[in-house]
């Protein structure tokens, strides 16, 4: 009963009859969303202040000097200083820029490309699932760290080969989430249909596969936003992802890992950064989730 | 007759498995004539479905061909197959599953119009789509609905629109109110029928509901295990049924009375397997009037009645060679007799008053205690 007052009123206005716009309905549903729109809100935060770093925390990232090294949080340096004398807030703020874009990028590449392969993969099977499946499984046969370690050590370091290097090394997971679900939709008799009123391969897919198909990815991209910084972190560690002094929450959480016993705070802030984004990311992505499933719309 | 719209010839289809090659289809050959309803029955596996969307090309065929308007749409490369597609479409059977369930009503029926570049901007579509909602009753303000959100004949009524979209001349309706309320099939079969005396359709009407199919069909094809094993008009078939399976089918069909007591045969044993089937009447091991010839050699259709074809080497001329269970009696089989069991499966016991009144007296008051207590033993067992 409430659900159909809930769709007469959603309905009644002047656009009754009108085609309402998809987009606009999703994001009508993801507003009602309270934790979602805080996970949003988070999100827009951390970008405003990382695009606005320059102007906000104008001492940058390198501002080294030995005699203010490991101090705590005080009122000129909020998150203390590192090692080097260095304001941890500071390089956060700066390192977000990069942290941030390679979370997003990196599972951009996998979701995209993984996507797309498990997709066709399991939508035609057969000889194309066995040559896609197989050559994916060469990639996880190598673990993903070791992956992007060659991928990088191939084509040279910088922000966006490290990007592509963590993206590429996560495809084959995805890959296989949306291979599995694409063949349980395959048989459906709604693909059936639409290949009745004629509809191309591409058109199946992307119309009405995918959109069914979202739900998992959506979960396993937000969780790979993680995975993706602490890969790239992995990297700066071992001397191939972004040179120092360029600050990056990962290369911080692990340049602080020798001072842990001594200077909390080098390790302490990053951390909560990486632990916070993916906690906004993951409210964000369920809220997307029920929003774009128009079973749960309320 | 009006002229033939679409025939089938030699249709086979068989799908590889482990065991070997499943015949699903083998061999059928039959024709629909423009503005008839075909009714297409057996039960399930038999290959009704596969034949229906062989015939619209959604499986390749392994062998036979299907002619459409004097073309042999088999063969043909898939670009020109383009506009055979949008004059053949078809109704699914379930109304949950051939929704997708991401699109809002409008954008389903909306979906053939794009695809086929039939109107090229948004307010004709629109229109289109609205009056196609007014054609198989849908209210226009279900117009941004979900599927989810109707229920299973209102779900049924966006599957024909959809068909409809394209305006075609043959619906293949592949059981499409075997998933509904009856209350709902009545409505759905009316709106079917509404339907193809204003757009001139013709149907295929896939069942496994001999009642449904009686009522909606012209001429019936009856399938068992991928073959053809009878085919006839409509009261034809049921007033001659020559092939055993269709007696025993036949025979099944309940009565909306109380007062008539149905009596269906009862086939002994199990369907045989489709797989690399032996070359002999498929429905030789539950025949009653099985013959040696039988096993050794597959009956073809050929026409015993103007109009009316069986496939059976002896029908018209079947005599029992095994027990039959006939309305829980068993008609034993006697060298040389030839019972027609047909007439006795057919046979209704005329509602006599006195039989009835007698036996409404013999049920006593002790009667239902015993049956009583025989309940609240079940409920203490329960508890």
């Amino acid at each position: 009963m409430a659900k159909n007052v809930a769709t007469a009123s959603a309905s009644a206005p002047v656009v009754a009859d009108k085609k309402r716009n998809q987009w606009k309905e999703v994001w009508r549903r993801l507003k009602q969303n309270k934790m979602a729109m805080l996970g949003l809100g988070i999100l827009v935060f951390m970008v405003i202040i990382a695009l606005s770093a320059d102007l906000l925390f104008p001492k940058g990232f390198d501002d080294q000097m030995i005699s203010r090294r490991f101090q705590l949080p005080n009122s000129e340096y909020w998150f203390g200083t590192d090692n080097l004398g260095r304001g941890i807030l500071d390089r956060m703020v700066h390192g977000a820029r990069v942290s941030l874009s390679i979370g997003l990028f990196a599972v951009t590449i996998s979701i995209v490309f993984g996507g797309l392969l498990g997709a066709m993969a399991g939508f035609y099977g057969g000889k194309v699932d066995n040559i896609i499946m197989r050559s994916l499984d060469v990639l996880l046969a190598i673990p993903s760290i070791l992956l992007a370690i060659s991928i990088v050590s191939a084509l040279g370091g910088g922000l966006f080969n490290v990007m592509l290097a963590v993206g590429i090394s996560s495809i084959p997971g995805y890959a296989r989430i949306v291979r599995a679900s694409v063949i349980t939709l395959k048989g459906q008799e709604f693909i059936e249909a639409a290949r009745a009123i004629g509809a191309s391969d591409k058109r199946i897919i992307l119309r009405h596969i995918i959109p069914n198909a979202l739900a998992p990815i959506i979960v396993q991209g937000t969780l790979g936003v993680a995975g993706a910084i602490l890969s790239a972190a992995g990297l700066s560690f071992i001397g191939l992802g972004l040179a120092p002094p360029n600050p990056e929450w990962g290369a911080m959480l692990s340049g602080g890992r020798q001072f842990i016993r001594d200077h909390w705070p080098m390790t302490l802030f990053p951390g909560l950064a990486i632990m916070i984004t993916i906690f906004a990311l993951n409210l964000l992505g369920d809220g997307l989730r029920d929003a774009l499933d128009p079973k749960l719309r309320n | 007759m009006s002229k033939v719209m679409l025939e089938a010839r030699g249709l086979t289809k068989y799908f590889d498995v482990p065991g070997g090659k499943l015949h699903a289809v083998d061999h059928v050959d039959f024709v629909i004539h423009e503005g008839e309803t075909l009714g297409l029955v057996g039960e399930s596996g038999c290959g009704k479905s596969t034949t229906g969307r062989l015939l619209l090309r959604l499986l390749e065929p392994t062998e036979g061909e299907v002619w459409f308007d004097g073309e042999n749409i088999t063969t043909m490369p898939l670009k020109d197959f383009r506009k055979y597609r949008s004059q053949m479409q078809i109704v699914f059977q379930d109304p949950y599953a051939s929704l997708n369930p991401r699109m809002s009503l409008s954008e389903i029926i909306e979906e053939p119009l794009i695809i086929n570049r039939i109107h090229n901007n948004a307010a004709d579509r629109a229109k289109r789509v609205r009056e196609l909602m007014d054609t198989v009753g849908l209210a226009q303000r279900l117009l941004n609905v979900y599927p989810h959100e109707l229920d299973g004949g209102r779900r049924q009524r966006i599957g024909i629109a959809r068909a409809l979209a394209l305006k075609p001349r043959f619906i293949v309706q592949d059981e499409p109110v075997s998933a509904l309320d009856v209350s709902i099939q009545a409505q759905i079969l009316n709106l079917m029928d509404d339907l193809q005396d204003e757009f001139k359709l013709t149907y295929l009407f896939i069942s496994h509901d001999l009642s449904v199919v009686k009522h909606v069909s012209d001429r019936i094809v009856v399938m068992y295990l991928g073959v053809i094993v009878e085919m006839a008009e409509s009261q034809d078939l049921f007033d001659r049924r020559e092939h055993p399976y269709t007696q025993a089918l036949l025979s099944a069909l309940p009565v909306p009375s109380v007062d008539i007591e149905t009596r269906p045969i009862l086939l002994k044993g199990e369907i045989s397997s489709p797989i690399n089937p032996p070359d002999a009447c498929r429905f030789a091991g539950r025949c009653p009037y099985k013959q040696e010839l039988c096993d050794r050699e597959e009956p073809k259709l050929r026409e015993i009645h103007p109009g009316h074809w069986v496939a059976c080497h002896f029908a018209g001329n079947l005599v029992q060679t095994e027990d039959i269970i006939v309305g829980g009696q068993v008609v034993a089989a006697e060298e040389g007799e030839d019972i027609d069991i047909q007439e006795l499966a057919r046979q209704e016991v005329a509602p006599e008053e006195d039989i009835l009144t007698e036996e409404a007296a013999e049920v006593e008051p002790e009667d239902i205690i015993e049956v009583e207590e025989a309940k609240s033993e079940e409920t203490i067992i329960t508890k």
